[in-house]
């Protein structure tokens, strides 16, 4: 398993990367890798509000849909559309398929620095 | 009397026995014994077969089959192949459960890939799923498909098979969304009507090709209307009308579904029936119910799959947006096998003997006195006639082993397949005269 | 195997229909197809040949044991399809006039009354087509009865985290909020559970008895008397009626309206997914709501599809409670659960069930342990099955146990059958540890080894294409 050690994460093994005032959201390698083979990628529209702890799309592997939860409260600024059509680059390369980007945001949850979610993967 | 319990009372008590267990009451330890139904059940004794196969066929006696039927309003007669009545009760088609298990139902799976294909080409449109319960339940799954968080409101025109609108109305009712009846104008559906009720707050507006009444609808008309507002088109179409009509695809519409039942089922008091479903590829995974999938196994040999699984709601649960689970699977293999049978061009005949003979047949009645066309235009084979005494008309045409058009306020509703021959209409037509004399 | 347009041959046809005997007339201008469809041209030959090919890669109940859990894959009786091929059921419009169908309103009469019976409930509609169906109507009774007494406060139906996927999307396709509540260890209703959400925004409770893991709620009473005195209604969910008929009701148990799935419990044949019938019954202050037709002159506010239902799916089933009758149908119910116990009996030693105790007509087998020890999971199983020719049980399901096996054998399986599963269970659990890699790989006598799902997914072919 690898962790960025650029990034902020969730509890929920979401990343968070603050680029230019915008929110950059995608799920941890360790997130792929226990959601198996992913399919599809239900995404949010630009514009909608979204909630911190509150699930802002889903993402389907053959036999299962999880929630994407999202670590901050904005405005979807962004949508990765590439994801409706290849939803595997996921799988592949979790760090670099941003799902979606988020402006405005008023709220945040406590998010774990790479040490510190290594040490919180290590436990689950 | 039988159960079809295989096992000899002597295996059963060794059975019993070998669970440790003494009396069959012990296998109902769990039931509190204040619950526990401390009579025999009043039912009648069990039977043989010989003696149900009686009984049956005294309540099928008390049925009266018509040699000919002139009635469709949703449930249309028309000729079956005997090849299509056979296979559909092969044990092996007939007996199987739902195509979970992919390596012993290729033979299932397939014939549903099949099927799917079918829909698409008649529908013109890409994709179609596996079935749904029957036209009415399509049409109220198609409204649902199309709402989005925004878009909450469904239209439905006038002109829709009464039971349709109910349908759709009771699913509406389910989700506490608003269904909007577009009123019709001379057994049309009222398009500056519909451009009232249309609005971005509207997610589809349904119409049924051809209507109610057996007229064809302005239907590229209809979807420009529809679009223009950003909302989706749902066309419910006859599929025997489809093997020569214009496509829905063709109108602009982004759902196809309809009523499947003339594709091989027999009217049989109103089910089993078939629902189908097709739409674009852009809102193939908002489709609910089973889909099949071409895809290869480990070995690269060419496989069929239930597909997309994440959809439904043995998946999403509370998420999912239809709970289907069982579908019509054995109607779906038997319209696929009627459509084989028939071929294209069997189709389009089918269609245009229907078509023909129900244009015979109103010009005929319509030449009568006191006998009117009530709403004018292109039809397919059915059509509304103002005429007087409908119950007498009923009546002597019963008499004759006639099922007449349905009785509607101030007339009747008549419908004419490819199986009703000239002589017979010529008999309908003296008989109505007799009457109306 | 080929699809059938690859066997498609240009102007091949069947010959069915007779010349033309009236003027022909033209589709308006504009209303025509461009292009006709692409069905597919072949001889009767042609046809007869690929639907027998394909209906010898089909696993049908006629052809081995079918230990489902949850579908009650029972014989079907062929006298039943004799019944439903009568021309006195097929060949009769559903519009045709009441004096006309007397006879299919007396099969719906009185199948309903025995229904009635055998399920404790005062009034039936038969229209819905399938169990979910079912549920989708029976809880839109709940939802008209709270409208009826302008109690709009009531938002939640409650499911236990064992129910089938249906309950919870019917809840949802109703306008409910879905509150899961946990199921204690034995899959049974946690009481504590149960009392923390119930309350006056409760509508309703979604339940099978027994549960999804074969077990009989003896809480029930205490169950549907808490939901009652908070002003819920109780759904029964009649999947798993077949261990229970002419032993206890669901009317009995406190249920107020429920729905049986006519093509499990009643043994009409599947079909490969359907048709079923999804009968649903209710007490008789519900009798107001149940649907209605509009072309049929029913009394009624809903309507879940067109017509009656299901009509010739009744007939088979009425049909099967003739032949049945007083004594056969709680027979064929303690038979059920007899098996089951009987085959969870002989396996145990090998497979280690869920709960070991007296099940009902169906059991769970827990390959958890074995799956750490060996590497061999439930679907490695399931698929291993399939090579002795039989159909593999539901695989992971319900989702409080992990790596499950739910088997169902149903009463009409012999001693026989019974004992030459165990002996399957028991060959492979000793496989799995000799040569777990043979287990991964199975099947391996099928027409196609495991199919490629994901690439179904991520690439969804559902149509031929043509060259």
């Amino acid at each position: 398993m690898t962790i960025n050690p650029d990034l902020k994460y969730s509890r929920d093994h979401e990343w968070v990367k603050e680029e230019d005032g915008l929110f950059v959201i995608g799920i941890s390698d360790f997130a792929q890798d226990a959601l198996g083979d992913l399919v599809f990628v239900n995404l949010p529209e630009v514009g909608d509000a979204v909630t911190a702890g509150e699930a802002f799309g889903d993402v389907e592997s053959v036999k299962a849909v999880s929630d994407l939860l999202c670590p901050v409260t904005g405005t979807v600024a962004e949508i990765n559309e590439e994801l409706l059509d290849a939803p595997e680059k996921l799988n592949e390369d979790p760090y670099g398929a941003w799902i979606i980007k988020v402006e405005n945001v008023t709220a945040s949850e406590d998010l774990l620095d790479a040490a510190a979610y290594e040490a919180f993967c290590a436990e689950a | 009397m039988g159960s079809y319990v295989p096992s000899t009372e002597e295996q059963r008590r060794e059975m019993l026995q070998a669970i440790g267990l003494s009396d069959y009451r012990d296998l109902y330890c769990d039931v509190p014994e204040s619950m526990i139904l401390n009579r025999p059940l009043d039912l009648e004794e069990g039977k043989s077969e010989m003696e149900v196969r009686n009984a049956m066929a005294a309540l099928a006696a008390k049925n009266t089959v018509f040699k000919t039927v002139l009635r469709g309003a949703g449930a249309y007669d028309h000729y079956i192949p005997s090849i299509v009545k056979y296979i559909p009760a092969k044990e092996e088609f007939l007996t199987a459960y739902t195509p979970y298990q992919a390596e012993i139902s290729q033979g299932v799976l397939q014939s549903i890939f099949e099927y799917q294909t079918m829909i698409a080409e008649l529908t013109g449109m890409d994709a179609s799923n596996a079935s749904v319960y029957d036209g009415a339940t399509a049409a109220a799954e198609a409204a649902a498909m199309c709402r989005d968080r925004k878009r909450r409101v469904s239209l439905i025109s006038a002109t829709t098979h009464p039971d349709v609108i109910n349908t759709v109305r009771t699913y509406c009712y389910g989700t506490n969304d608003e269904l909007k009846v577009v009123p019709m104008k001379d057994g049309k559906t009222d398009k500056e009507a519909l451009k009232a009720l249309l609005n971005d707050g509207v997610a589809s507006f349904y119409v049924q090709q051809p209507n109610f009444f057996g007229l064809f609808e302005d239907a590229d008309e209809l979807g420009e209307i529809v679009h223009a507002a950003g909302a989706m088109f749902v066309m419910g179409c006859n599929p025997i009308a489809l093997a020569i009509m214009k496509t829905p695809r063709d109108c602009g519409a982004d759902v196809a579904v309809g009523e499947g039942q003339p594709l091989g089922m027999p009217i049989g008091f109103g089910g089993p029936y078939l629902g189908f479903m097709a739409t674009t590829m852009k809102h193939i995974r908002k489709l609910p119910g089973r889909i099949v999938g071409e895809t290869t196994d480990h070995d690269g040999n060419k496989a069929y799959v239930l597909s997309l699984q994440a959809r439904e709601q043995h998946i999403r649960r509370e998420k999912a947006s239809s709970n289907i689970c069982s579908n019509e699977a054995l109607c779906a293999l038997t319209a696929g096998l009627y459509m084989a049978t028939m071929g294209p061009d069997g189709m389009a005949e089918v269609a245009k003997q229907s078509m023909a003979k129900a244009h015979y047949l109103e010009k005929a009645l319509c030449a009568l006195p006191g006998v009117k066309v009530r709403y004018d235009g292109a039809f397919f084979h059915e059509f509304l006639l103002d005429m007087p005494k409908t119950a007498e008309i009923e009546k002597a045409l019963m008499d004759k082993g006639i099922l007449s058009g349905l009785p509607v306020e101030g007339g009747m509703l008549w419908c004419v397949t490819e199986k009703v021959s000239k002589e017979t209409l010529d008999e309908v037509v003296s008989v109505v005269k007799e009457v109306l004399a | 195997m080929k699809l059938i347009f690859e066997k498609s041959v240009k102007g091949r046809k069947c010959d069915i229909l007779p010349k033309l005997d009236v003027e022909p007339v033209a589709l308006p201008e504009g209303l025509s197809r461009e292009v006709a469809p692409r069905l597919p041209e072949m001889s009767e030959t042609d046809v007869s040949r690929h639907y027998t090919e394909l209906n010898k890669q089909v696993h049908g109940v006629n052809c081995g044991f079918y230990p489902l859990g949850s579908c009650t894959m029972k014989y079907n009786p062929r006298i039943d399809e004799e019944a439903a091929a009568m021309e006195g059921f097929t060949g009769v419009h559903p519009l045709a006039p009441k004096s006309t169908v007397r006879g299919s309103l007396e099969v719906l009469d009185t199948l309903r009354e025995d229904l009635c019976e055998i399920t404790g409930m005062d009034g039936m509609t038969f229209q819905p087509a399938a169990g979910a169906h079912g549920e989708f109507t029976g809880v839109l009774l709940i939802k008209q009865y709270h409208d009826s007494k302008n109690d709009a406060k009531r938002t939640k139906i409650i499911v236990p985290d064992s129910a089938h996927g249906t309950n919870p999307a019917t809840a949802a396709m109703c306008g409910y909020q879905v509150v899961n509540i946990p199921s204690a260890p034995d899959g049974c209703v946690d009481l504590e559970e149960l009392k923390k959400v119930l309350g006056d925004d409760t509508a309703g409770l979604m339940l099978t008895n027994p549960n999804t893991v074969g077990i009989f709620d003896e809480n029930i009473l205490e169950i549907t008397k808490l939901v009652h005195e908070a002003g819920g209604l109780c759904y029964y969910d009649g999947a798993n009626l077949n261990a229970i008929m002419g032993v206890v009701r669901p009317g009995d148990m406190g249920f107020d309206c429920v729905h049986l799935n006519l093509h499990k419990t009643f043994a009409t044949p599947h079909g490969g997914g359907g048709p079923g019938a999804g009968a649903v019954g209710c007490k008789e202050f519900l009798k107001p709501f149940l649907p209605h037709s509009a072309m049929m002159e029913m009394p009624g506010r809903i309507q879940v599809r067109a017509f009656m239902g299901n009509f010739l799916v009744c007939v088979r089933a009425l049909a099967y409670v003739m032949t049945l009758g007083r004594e056969g149908i709680p027979e064929a119910s303690t038979n059920a659960v007899l098996n089951a116990n009987y085959l969870m009996h002989k396996i145990k030693g090998t497979f280690t069930p869920a709960f070991d105790r007296i099940c009902m007509h169906e059991f769970v087998l827990d390959l958890s342990g074995y799956e750490k020890e060996t590497g061999v999971s439930a679907l490695d199983v399931a698929k291993s099955l399939i090579d002795y020719g039989m159909h593999p049980p539901t695989m992971y399901f319900p989702l409080i146990v992990h790596e499950a096996l739910m088997l169902e054998p149903t009463e009409t399986e012999s001693i026989e059958t019974l004992d030459w599963a165990a002996d399957v269970f028991r060959k492979l659990y000793e496989l799995g540890k000799t040569d777990p890699e043979f287990m991964h790989n199975a099947p391996h006598h099928t027409p196609i080894g495991r199919p490629d799902e994901v690439k179904a997914a991520r690439n969804p072919i559902v149509r031929y294409t043509f060259a």
